[in-house]
């Protein structure tokens, strides 16, 4: 297929963007745009805001729309798995719905799935969706919900059937999070932002239409969800940072990351901010320490390394090839990343990395990466259950013993605090 | 840049790991690196010859069949991993590189087609006994009357240098120091004046000797004095090489310590389902897998000309060489008791694992050459 080579797909998206992009466009206006020509996410189906483009030839589009300092649709944030889970589980309904509201990012969607009793074990989950004459009435509490006190929309994994085995039991939804059984209390995390939250759900409602695919099959369309959210895990590098142009349309991004998408104002700094190693450390000095120089290159090697896997992966994609295990790896690179990182600004900030705002360096970024990478290894799964992942699927090697299959969910052992 | 496999290259892949499977088993490795030489003329002939691959990379103008580096490292990814016993990396590398960046047009007419064809297996003497990588350590000088060439010194670490036929010496201008007045000479393997000494080397597969230069006759390869620019262009494409004959080795290893582990019992059950074990294959998984995206990404940066081609070779070998090791302390770990023992295969590769982690420069000589680049 022609339409497929690097070069034509480069030259066709550099044609419409300068066609097309204008600064001096309304945000919204723009986005529209990218919905209706597909560039703005050129991989989705040509039926829905897409271009059909295979994944490994995206980057080529990105460049474009870096080159002429066009705004890409903002790909972060649980917006682009609900994207995913639709596109995947999702009825002619639920596209037409919502799918365009998510690509102009005026939707902001949240994940409720783990819970107090239940977060690697995500199977365990116990709030439970009942129905209730012509709906869905939902009861129970969900935890660590990213964006939820700013949320329209959430991805709901609950039980309905408490006889069946524990995965069978479980049955996905979309709720909607601005009525009034849903109820959302900010957590405030150990790095002093609140973007995760506890959300009580009392008597809140879904309709039969706005169930994810089978009664039953949540776990599946679960997964998907997952699979997308490992995916993402070593993209969030980049995220938040807007071009340094003037033009009205830059200032209502700014806006946009200050508002609807401030929870994820820290996601960079999670990821450890490896963009600002060098520049650190020949402002500091530190780059003439030479244990502070063989960190860093420590750190650049597995940065570089896990970039080009991914690039790899990527390229190997693109010429339709089986996924092989370096596509896997992604996210517990990620972490590893983003712990080094730490380590090495703490090696190039000294005694400044004992402060924190406005007191420390970069007015305050650096000290955010010391105290915002933890939640890189926890975060959409944490390290641990990767690994069980990686060891079972790509090593194949012997399933986890478990205490809870093949006996009703109402049978198995479980936190009190459920 | 692309640097993902055409068919072609996945299709000579496995072609080559079955015939080095079957041509170079372990048997045949300890049988190999028992003896004083490592090799043998008439068997490594045979291999050669069935595949061509000394001629893989040489220039066909030369002799050889012409293509990149990402293709030879496909031949040392494999020979990594089947750790072939074989006079391959000192002289279709090493020496290969530094005559085809150094030599006249008529020097490597009359040089290469050799090495390419296997007739004549080369090695390059640079460094010495103070074990530098770099050129600041280097003494070994030579002296002109009359347009002949004699050189004086000792050199050390020389691969297969007591077997090479031809010997590609590196010696400087007596009184120049670090890069200045480098020239780069070929010596006859018979040369009067040269003494050979075999190292004991804890890779018994890769053996390592000193030699002495009394007043060696020697011919110079291309321009007097300029030989640091061809000499850089030869460790850059020769750390490429060794980081990918590495990440073959580290792969072989991880492969084998998981089939160990599926396969044994302890307390009622496979080890392989102790969760301790599952994370250790897993980080053993992305230590290679990474590193081996670093050693295909600095080859394809080589064939390209990309200017990030000197720092991905240094990150492809800090980064393989920290994967082989870990990789081969893990795998004799999971092994447990039967991973010390000698009849066990594990420490053959535990060992080219120690000895490719210096060679050419440890990961801390590689961590300061990209911070030299990244800070210049
Ligand atoms: C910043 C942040 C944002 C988040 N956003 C969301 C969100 O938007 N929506 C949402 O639903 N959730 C969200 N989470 C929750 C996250 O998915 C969970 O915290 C995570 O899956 C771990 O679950 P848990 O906290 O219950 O820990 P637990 O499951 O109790 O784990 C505790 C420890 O035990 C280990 N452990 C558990 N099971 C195993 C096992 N089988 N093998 C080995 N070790 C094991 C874990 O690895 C961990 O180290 C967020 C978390 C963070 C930190
Ligand atoms: C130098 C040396 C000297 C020795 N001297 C003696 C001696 O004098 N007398 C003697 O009786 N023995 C001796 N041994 C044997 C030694 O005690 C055993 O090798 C050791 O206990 C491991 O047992 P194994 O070799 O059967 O390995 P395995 O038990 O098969 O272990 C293989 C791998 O699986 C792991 N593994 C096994 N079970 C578990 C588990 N439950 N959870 C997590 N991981 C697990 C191990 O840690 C190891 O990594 C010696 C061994 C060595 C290397």
């Amino acid at each position: 297929m022609t339409e497929h080579t690097e070069d034509y797909v480069r030259k066709e998206a550099r044609t419409w963007l300068e066609n097309n992009w204008d600064p001096n466009l309304d945000l919204f206006e723009w986005r529209n745009k990218l919905a209706d020509s597909g560039w703005g996410l050129p991989n989705w189906p040509s039926d829905w805001y897409g271009r059909d483009l295979p994944v490994g030839l995206v980057p080529i589009v990105e460049e474009e729309f870096q080159r002429i300092g066009a705004l890409p649709i903002p790909k972060s944030g649980i917006r682009m798995l609900a994207a995913a889970t639709i596109l995947n589980h999702g009825t002619e309904m639920h596209k037409e719905k919502f799918l365009r509201r998510i690509v102009t990012g005026e939707d902001v969607w949240c994940q409720l799935f783990s819970e107090p009793g239940s977060g690697s074990d995500l199977a365990g989950a116990t709030t439970k969706a009942v129905m209730a004459g012509n709906k869905w009435v939902v009861n129970g509490q969900k935890v660590w919900t990213t964006s939820a006190h700013k949320a329209h929309w959430g991805l709901l994994l609950a039980r309905t059937d408490m006889d069946a085995t524990k995965h069978d039991g479980l049955s996905y939804f979309i709720i909607d999070m601005k009525q009034p059984g849903v109820e959302t209390q900010p957590l405030k995390q150990m790095n002093g932002y609140a973007s995760f939250n506890q959300v009580f759900l009392t008597d809140a409602e879904v309709l039969p239409d706005f169930q994810v695919a089978e009664l039953g099959d949540g776990w599946k369309v679960a997964t998907t969800t997952l699979m997308h959210e490992r995916r993402a895990a070593d993209s969030l590098r980049a995220w938040g940072q807007v071009p340094n142009s003037e033009g009205p349309i830059y200032d209502q991004e700014r806006a946009e990351i200050e508002t609807t998408m401030a929870p994820y104002k820290w996601y960079p700094q999670r990821a450890g901010r490896v963009d600002l190693i060098m520049q650190r450390a020949k402002e500091t000095g530190a780059i003439k320490d030479p244990a502070v120089r063989q960190e860093i290159a420590k750190l650049m090697t597995l940065h570089k390394s896990a970039e080009w896997t991914a690039r790899r992966a990527r390229s190997a994609q693109e010429q339709g090839k089986p996924q092989g295990p370096e596509g896997s790896l992604g996210k517990l690179a990620a972490s590893n990343v983003a712990r080094a990182a730490a380590k090495v600004h703490t090696m190039i900030s000294g005694a400044d990395s004992m402060l924190s705002g406005d007191d420390s360096p970069e007015n305050g970024t650096v000290a955010e990466v010391l105290i915002s990478f933890p939640a890189s290894s926890i975060a959409g799964g944490t390290d641990e259950i990767q690994k069980n992942i990686i060891s079972e699927r790509v090593l194949d090697m012997p399933k986890e013993t478990r205490f809870d299959a093949g006996k009703p969910f109402k049978d198995i052992p479980r936190n009190t605090i459920s | 840049m692309k640097f993902s496999f055409t068919e072609e290259q996945d299709e000579f892949r496995s072609v080559l790991r079955r015939f080095l499977e079957d041509k170079s088993p372990s048997t045949e490795v300890r049988r190999l690196m028992a003896t004083a030489d490592g090799w043998e003329r008439e068997q490594w002939a045979k291999i050669n010859s069935e595949l061509g691959l000394t001629a893989v990379a040489i220039p066909e103008a030369y002799g050889g069949h012409g293509f990149g580096l990402s293709e030879q490292c496909i031949v040392l990814e494999e020979m990594g991993r089947s750790l072939l016993c074989a006079p391959y990396f000192g002289s279709a590398v090493l020496a290969a590189s530094a005559i085809l960046y150094a030599g006249t047009e008529e020097q490597k007419n009359e040089l290469l087609p050799g090495i390419a064809s296997g007739s004549t297996v080369a090695t390059l003497a640079f460094t010495e006994e103070n074990g530098s990588w770099d050129n600041s350590g280097l003494t070994t000088i030579f002296d002109k009357s009359k347009n002949e060439y004699n050189i004086t010194g000792t050199k050390s670490f020389v691969l297969d240098g007591t077997t090479a036929d031809l010997i590609i010496v590196l010696a400087r201008t007596p009184n120049t120091k670090k890069d200045e007045g480098l020239s780069l000479f070929a010596v006859d393997g018979q040369a009067s004046g040269l003494k050979k000494e075999p190292l004991k080397s804890v890779d018994e597969t890769r053996k390592l000797a000193r030699i002495h230069f009394d007043q060696v006759p020697a011919k110079l390869l291309g321009v007097e004095g300029n030989a640091a620019g061809p000499m850089k262009k030869t460790m850059t494409r020769s750390i490429i090489c060794l980081a990918n004959e590495m990440v073959g080795g580290a792969d072989r290893l991880r492969e084998d310590a998981l089939e160990y582990v599926k396969m044994r019992m302890q307390f009622g059950r496979s080890i392989a389902s102790f969760q301790v074990t599952k994370h250790k294959a897993t980080d053993m998984l992305a230590d290679v897998e990474l590193a081996k995206s670093a050693a295909y990404f600095a080859a394809a940066a080589y064939d390209e000309e990309d200017d990030e081609t000197e720092e991905a070779a240094s990150i492809a070998k800090a980064a393989s060489s920290e994967a082989y090791m870990q990789t081969a302390i893990h795998s004799i770990q999971m092994h447990g008791g039967i991973g010390f023992t000698w009849d066990n295969d594990t420490h053959l590769w535990f060992k080219r694992a120690k000895s490719s982690e210096v060679f050419l420069g440890d990961p801390a000589h590689h961590h300061e050459k990209m911070m030299t680049i990244w800070d210049a």
